[in-house]
């Protein structure tokens, strides 16, 4: 079925099975790689979006239900990586393998959109569905809350600078 | 696996680049070899090197070794550029095809590339620098050494001279190479680089989702493949409704497959290759198969226990080590302690599912592959479609994580295969599902522990029988355990003894393979012993270690040094401040240490048990000592932390069941990884500096965390965990 949604800002339209999922209509129709397979079942958050600014796991939102739907990914976080969580993750680098990254910043992303400066708690448990096999948790924490203090630092005084 | 020494002489090779450059190769035989001519025709193709500095100054560093999340992408060309002498952030690294002719070995297991590589590349560096210092003094005219490097650039203070290294690279090019062994190294005061927190390479691409990853990767007009084998390990097709599948949307081949080898090269299966992945699974859904499940259908998790109660109750079939008399000095022990331990096959699990895309072509097969092991996977590939390793051309691709997964190359040789036989290029994608129930799994184990005090409460003898996988004396992949397992050669007498009964599950090393289970084993009973001794864990542990060392002829020594562990133990011990604190009731500090991978670790984990199970970890403080040098401590913190958070995760809930031949779990929905919430919001990492070689860190971290956290269990709440998982027990995360 030929189905249009909106992209990263741009309005696409594909054909495919109904039954689709996002992941894959994102991977091998749109070539949009950044998002990435890790359990198939919405276990392991590695293929988190945002489907109208909700973070959703692609591989659970099929494409018949994309219709009209704002879909951003994290090739769209930013025009050229300057989001605060993107910085923030190579600031505190992060990743190990680096595999599930993608999913656990737009998990993250979503929460800051929403609670600009999260506590712990809050960070828990926006980010309870994004495993990292490598287990770098910690570093995930210590991002989610520089990038989010970057944001409150750039609302304060917008001339600052990130200081790395 | 037994890392290959450097003993053999590396060669260094310095050759021009067109247009004034200057290329650094090394390599491990001597250059009348295969590599000659291909060094010779250095042009602008001169990916086989380690160094190369072009006339415009840009420096360019071969990454050679597969990047799994291990770090190694980053720390190898660091050792490089130190001792080249140019700023990190002036160069740019490329990531090297397989050609261990040319790299030495190119794989991510056993945690050997930074001891097999830190004097090579040392050295490699060194030379380059060497290099540069003779242009610029024959240049100027001038002594060598009175030439000094700084940031790329070599300097004549005297007269204020300085020439940038790509200014020097065509002339450079043309000097004779130095014995690599002659040239002096940095003194590591020196050092801008090695030591220094260096972020990983590659994370900007990662943040901004970039096809970085092995499953990114695609070629035009490639198909794709999925792959279904017998549920039963080591099963084959009788028959499959290949028609039905066939008639599928955008299906172009499905057929069979018959086994070639062992599990590690091809097992029996159906594939199916259809214009999308989706497809192809989607076809896969209706496919039926009818399976020769073959000898191993009846093997089960819990036939594998009731043997192992057989088989300890026979005694040990054969002897690991032993050092006079233990049974006697047993039955005359003040004290005697005994116990039974086990712990479940796990599975590696890395997030991103087997993947290799291959292209076989007029007898020759390409491939775009995440294997641990590349070479390894040539020689599978080669052996399974009966054509010469030359003539497989493999490009290493950065791995989803490995944790040793990908130390096997099944699925390269399956997607070689698939493409030879469609004529086209393939890329074959497993599932989750397929990853999970065929894998080559750490080996579940038993263990009967038997421990005697003497008056004063020390350990005088000690006994273990471990009952594992194998035929005979010989035990199947990773299900062995060496003589030498600590207190072995610290205690008056032991024995250490073994059985095997036969396992048709595929094994294979998982991160720190053996130490991982065999830690949690020995240092929970150790600790057993020491409050039956009345004695401080740490203390009875110290007291252990600083016996002499005594190992009986015959058993090969694994470099154990217990005074080095001794001071990591105490380390640890004084920055968890413990036996000071006091902790509420419910909460305790456990401890643990295990040597592995040439590494010496010890945590102490501070832990709550609430009153229905829940146990929470508060704090790990991880001690190590890995020689002298800390190469990127930003990367030795992260993979420390992940190491310990790893470790937690396989404690409380995984397991791997083997039910009628066949793997139970399938997924992350009962195959569990700890989630942030239930993870240590801090792990303290320190590392002690000893007067050793720098050695590798991706696995020696994680042992001693789950005894560390059982022991912890057993002091807040006097329950003590003999089985893994703890989840078994009816524990969970808070």
């Amino acid at each position: 079925m030929a189905i249009t949604f909106t992209v990263n800002g741009t309005s696409r339209t594909v054909d495919v099975p109904s039954d689709m999922p996002l992941l894959w209509v994102l991977r091998d129709v749109l070539e949009l790689r950044g998002t990435k397979y890790g359990c198939g079942v919405g276990a392991c958050g590695a293929c988190t979006v945002h489907v109208n600014g909700r973070a959703v796991r692609a591989c659970q939102t099929r494409a018949s239900s994309l219709a009209g739907a704002q879909v951003k990914t994290i090739e769209g976080l930013s025009p050229d990586g300057s989001h605060p969580l993107q910085r923030a993750w190579v600031n505190v680098d992060v990743p190990q393998c680096g595999y599930c990254q993608a999913g656990q910043i737009m998990s993250a992303a979503a929460l800051l959109a929403q609670k600009p400066a999260p506590t712990d708690a809050d960070i828990d448990q926006a980010m309870n569905g994004n495993l990292c096999r490598c287990a770098t948790y910690i570093r995930i924490r210590q991002a989610i809350h520089k990038a989010a203090a970057m944001t409150a630092t750039a609302t304060a005084a917008p001339q600052a600078q990130d200081q790395e | 696996m037994a890392p290959r020494t450097l003993d053999r002489r590396s060669f260094l090779r310095v050759s021009s680049l067109a247009g004034g450059g200057l290329l650094l190769a090394t390599c491990l035989e001597p250059l009348a070899g295969p590599l000659a001519p291909a060094l010779e025709a250095a042009g602008e193709f001169m990916p086989n090197a380690f160094i190369k500095v072009t006339a415009d100054g840009l420096v360019t560093i071969v990454a050679k070794n597969p990047e799994v999340g291990q770090g190694i992408k980053t720390m190898l060309p660091m050792i490089l550029a130190d001792e080249f002498d140019v700023d990190w952030s002036a160069i740019r690294l490329e990531q090297a095809d397989l050609n261990e002719a040319v790299y030495g070995r190119q794989n991510a297991g056993g945690s050997t590339a930074t001891p097999t590589n830190w004097d090579p590349l040392r050295k490699a560096g060194a030379v380059a620098r060497h290099l540069m210092v003779q242009a610029a003094a024959q240049t100027w005219n001038v002594a060598a050494s009175e030439c000094t490097t700084a940031s790329g650039r070599v300097h004549h203070k005297a007269s204020n001279r300085s020439l940038g290294y790509g200014e020097l690279a065509a002339k450079a090019a043309t000097l004779p190479v130095p014995d690599p062994n002659t040239v002096a190294l940095k003194d590591p005061k020196d050092y801008r680089i090695i030591g220094q927190p260096i972020k990983a390479v590659g994370v900007p691409d990662i943040v901004v989702g970039k096809p970085v990853f092995s499953i990114d990767f695609t070629l035009p007009g490639m198909l794709w493949a999925v792959f279904e084998k017998c549920p039963v390990h080591g099963g084959t097709v009788a028959s499959a409704n290949l028609d039905v599948v066939k008639a599928m949307p955008g299906v172009r081949h499905a057929f069979t497959v018959e086994p070639r080898g062992d599990l590690t090269a091809l097992a029996g299966g159906v594939a199916i290759v259809a214009d999308t992945w989706w497809q192809a699974k989607t076809a896969r859904d209706k496919l039926v198969v009818t399976w020769n499940e073959g000898p191993t259908a009846a093997q089960s998790s819990a036939g594998f226990a009731a043997k192992a109660d057989e088989l300890f109750a026979k005694g040990p079939a054969f002897t690991l080590s032993r050092l006079g008399d233990s049974d006697a000095a047993l039955a005359g022990a003040v004290k005697k302690v005994e116990a039974t331990y086990a712990y479940p096959f796990i599975s590696h699990a890395p997030l991103e599912p087997q993947n290799c895309l291959a292209s076989f072509k007029d007898g020759a097969v390409e491939l775009w592959s995440p294997s641990q092991t590349p070479e390894r996977g040539r020689q599978a590939v080669a052996q399974t479609l009966g054509i010469a390793p030359e003539k497989i051309t493999t490009h290493l691709l950065r791995a989803g994580g490995g944790f040793g997964r990908r130390l096997t190359n099944d699925f390269a040789v399956e997607a070689a295969w698939i493409s030879k036989v469609i004529g086209a290029p393939v890329k074959l994608q497993w599932t989750r599902e397929d990853d999970m129930r065929h894998d080559f799994y750490r080996p579940g184990g038993f263990h009967k522990l038997t421990g005697g005090l003497d008056a004063s409460g020390r350990l005088a003898a000690w006994s273990g029988h471990f009952v594992s996988y194998g035929e005979g004396q010989t035990f199947i992949q990773s299900a062995n355990m060496p003589g030498t397992e600590f207190p072995a050669g610290f205690v008056p007498t032991w024995h250490l003894g073994a059985s095997t009964q036969p396992c048709g599950v595929p094994t294979g090393a998982m991160r720190a393979p053996r130490s991982n289970a065999v830690a949690f084993v020995y240092q929970s009973f150790l600790d057993e012993l020491a409050h039956a001794a009345g004695k401080d864990p740490v203390q009875f542990r110290l007291d252990l270690l600083r016996v002499p060392r005594s190992l009986p002829a015959g058993v090969m020594n694994d470099g154990f040094d217990g005074p080095r562990m001794a001071r990591v133990l105490e380390t640890v011990a004084a920055r968890a401040g413990w036996g000071t604190k006091t902790l509420p009731k419910g909460t305790a500090q456990g401890v643990a240490f295990y040597y592995s991978h040439r590494g010496y670790f010890a945590h102490v984990a501070e832990v709550s048990v609430g009153p229905d199970k829940a146990v929470r970890v508060h704090k790990v403080w991880v001690v190590g000592d890995i020689g002298r040098q800390v190469i990127n401590p930003s990367s030795a913190e992260n993979q420390a932390q992940g190491c310990v958070i790893d470790g937690l995760s396989q404690m409380m809930t995984q397991a791997i069941t083997i039910e009628k031949g066949r793997t139970v779990q399938s997924n992350f929905t009962n195959y569990q990884l700890l989630r942030m919430r239930q993870a240590p919001p801090v792990v303290d990492v320190h590392f002690v500096l000893s007067d050793h070689a720098p050695t590798g860190l991706g696995e020696p971290a994680l042992p001693p965390i789950l005894p560390a956290v059982c022991n912890a269990i057993f002091t807040a709440t006097g329950d003590r965990v003999r089985s893994l998982p703890l989840a078994n027990h009816g524990y969970r995360w808070l």
